[in-house]
């Protein structure tokens, strides 16, 4: 079973190679609306990703209103 | 199709249209890559029914407030056909506000009855704001696990009446919906429409568009919003069309609800309508370069032949590989919301694909002008729907001025505020606060807003006074929100923005210390009711003798510093 920490630093990753970053250049905190510039739709490709990666459905409505990875991980963490 | 001439509501027109069409499919919900449930009309009509009756017993009376905040699902179009039926008003929110904002409208609306999903309503129950709500006597959660405690809630699934229910008929004057189109935080705007207005809508609506049995309509924007109410709902129900619901709205999924369900009509906001173009344009870049050229001749013989209408047929012929991308059978998208870009219009037309664009606005009753693909326009919203008076006011010598509507699918004011009406309608007529002004073929084209509010790509009304309280408390002597556009006015309606005007302290300098303060409210509103930058005024701002902010003289003031140099990007 993965750690909070673990899940936070495998979404940090994963969205770093999904929208081609340096790795290491996005934090927990960061508003991804923000810090990548993408709109909603981005982020619904991102959660497709993040699915396949952790093996889980995370429906529509879990991901409402998020938008920084921590919390993000921990929506995930609650699935695993 | 029903004659709804004859009609007096919704409920009656929906009631008849379950008798009529009770053998042919009536919605289909999928999840994922599984389709979760397939209804008839008849299945739709035994659903409802006992639901009604428990709405009844519970003391549900005509003219009672109903309110429903859920995703697009079979259970919201049964909900809302139980409260027709009941001779309620439905007032569908939007699930994507935050909590406290649903209270705030629950509680505007005077709703004595609320439906939603156990998702949302775990946030509901956690929110302070639900005290408010005094009015509220039923709730009903739907698809709440089995074994949690909903406390005073009750499950959706078990509320169902012993009795047959009792029709309860309305007539057209009498209120059908309360439809919020803004003013979270600020002054609710909700609409009070009436049975007449979606009785007439959907009569022009349909007279370009039209639904028939075995027609399937994909259903992705919200059904609260005015567009899918009236396309994703009404207007397919009453001729017998199907409806298609995915619980997933992930890209994937919907390409695959377009071949898997042969989808014939979509509505989309312009921001995924643009995402799509940006995807087929990618796949069409990546051919090679003999089949990109043969490709491109297609497409151009396409555009020529489709020049002063669309040809279905033959576009599905030449362009084969594309429609089939869609289903095949698609015969239009409509897009609505917001603005869309005349290039990206262009681009789906000359595939083949046309896109319904036009404009309106839920005061109207949704749509006032569509394009009515005779020929195809992409530079214009198109023209007034039958039964739509539309007028510009005061023009300017270039024929812009204040775009306004007389019609019968106009509202009848906002729920509880008569001095917000009485500006909004005048003489009759609905004052939009949009700029266009009419060409030689008696299409309408818009140039901006008179208004101070933006509309997002993803349809999204933002009213500058329904965000500033997450700034309240700023440390700085005052502060404003504006549409950057109503300040500076620009001829366009794409790419609006909100900024923040500070007036700081005197001898205060603005600090990163600030800034990220700002960053900081700012992360908590949702991502598309940010605000981009800042403007700096070291004026007192103009009040009223009861100290409100003269918005306007502001504005005229800030419009004398230089959009570019002045705003300070966050």
């Amino acid at each position: 079973m993965r750690t909070i920490d673990q899940t936070t630093r495998e979404v940090l990753d994963l969205a770093s190679k999904h929208f081609q970053l340096p790795a290491g250049s996005l934090a927990p905190d960061d508003d991804f609306f923000k810090k990548l510039g993408i709109d909603s739709l981005q982020t619904l490709e991102l959660l497709s990703r993040l699915e396949n990666h952790f093996g889980i459905e995370l429906p529509d409505y879990e991901v409402q209103g998020v938008s920084d990875f921590r919390t993000l991980a921990s929506r995930i963490q609650s699935r695993l | 199709m029903l004659d709804l001439s004859k009609y007096q509501s919704i409920g009656t027109a929906l009631k008849d249209a379950l008798d009529q069409f009770a053998g042919e499919t009536c919605l289909i919900e999928a999840d994922r890559d599984r389709e979760k449930e397939r209804l008839t009309y008849r299945d739709f009509k035994e659903r409802a029914h006992p639901l009604a009756s428990a709405l009844q017993e519970a003391g549900f009376r005509a003219g009672d407030r109903a309110a429903i905040i859920m995703t697009n699902q079979s259970k919201w179009l049964i909900s809302a056909y139980a409260i027709f039926y009941c001779g309620g008003v439905l007032v569908p929110l939007d699930y994507k506000l935050t909590p406290d904002e649903q209270w705030q409208l629950l509680t505007h609306s005077g709703a004595s009855v609320l439906i939603t999903e156990y998702p949302i309503w775990r946030q509901l129950a956690a929110s302070r704001s639900r005290s408010a709500a005094t009015n509220l006597k039923t709730l009903l959660v739907t698809e709440a696990p089995p074994n949690v405690a909903l406390d005073d809630a009750r499950r959706w699934e078990e509320f169902r009446g012993s009795r047959e229910p009792n029709f309860v008929p309305r007539t057209r004057k009498d209120p059908a919906t309360i439809v919020y189109s803004s003013g979270t935080g600020g002054r609710p705007k909700g609409c009070v429409m009436t049975h007449e207005n979606y009785l007439e809508q959907c009569v022009a609506l349909t007279s370009l568009y039209p639904f028939a049995p075995g027609f399937r309509y994909l259903s992705i924007l919200p059904t609260n919003h005015a567009i899918d109410f009236m396309v994703g709902f009404f207007g397919p129900f009453i001729c017998g069309a199907t409806v298609v619901h995915l619980r997933t709205l992930r890209p994937e999924y919907v390409r695959e609800a377009f071949t898997k369900y042969k989808i014939t009509y979509v509505s989309l906001v312009p921001l995924v309508l643009k995402n799509l173009q940006k995807g087929l344009q990618a796949r069409f870049d990546a051919l090679p370069p003999g089949k990109r050229k043969i490709f491109n001749a297609l497409v151009s013989v396409n555009k020529a032949l489709t020049k002063g209408q669309p040809r279905l047929g033959l576009s599905r012929r030449l362009l084969k590989q594309v429609h089939e991308a869609f289903g095949g059978e698609l015969r239009a998208i409509i897009v609505g919301g917001a603005f869309t870009e005349p290039q990206t219009l262009q681009f789906f037309y000359d595939l083949g694909i046309p896109v319904a664009n036009g404009y309106g606005l839920t005061e109207a009753g949704t749509a006032i002008t569509v394009n009515d693909l005779h020929p195809f326009r992409s530079d214009t919203v198109g023209k007034p729907l039958p039964g739509m008076e539309v007028r510009i006011i005061d023009p300017s010598p270039d024929g812009i001025g204040e775009v306004s509507v007389r019609s019968k699918t106009v509202m009848s004011g906002y729920l509880n505020d008569p001095e917000l009406t009485a500006e909004t309608i005048v003489d009759g007529w609905l004052m939009t606060g949009d700029l266009g002004r009419f060409d030689s073929w008696g299409h309408l084209q818009l140039f901006g807003r008179k208004k101070n509010m933006i509309v997002t790509e993803e349809g999204k009304n933002i009213y500058p006074e329904d965000i500033e309280t997450v700034f309240e408390g700023l440390p700085v002597k005052e502060f404003c929100v504006f549409a950057a556009n109503y300040i500076w006015p620009q001829r366009s309606m794409v790419g609006e923005q909100l900024v923040l005007v500070l007036h700081p302290e005197p001898g205060q300098s603005f600090t990163d210390e600030l800034r990220r303060d700002i960053s900081f409210r700012n992360g908590r509103l949702l991502n598309y009711k940010r605000v981009h930058g800042i403007v700096l005024f070291d004026e007192d701002f103009p009040r009223t003798a009861s100290l409100k902010i003269k918005r306007n003289v502001l504005a005229e003031r800030l419009a004398q510093l230089d959009r570019a140099t002045s705003v300070l990007f966050l």
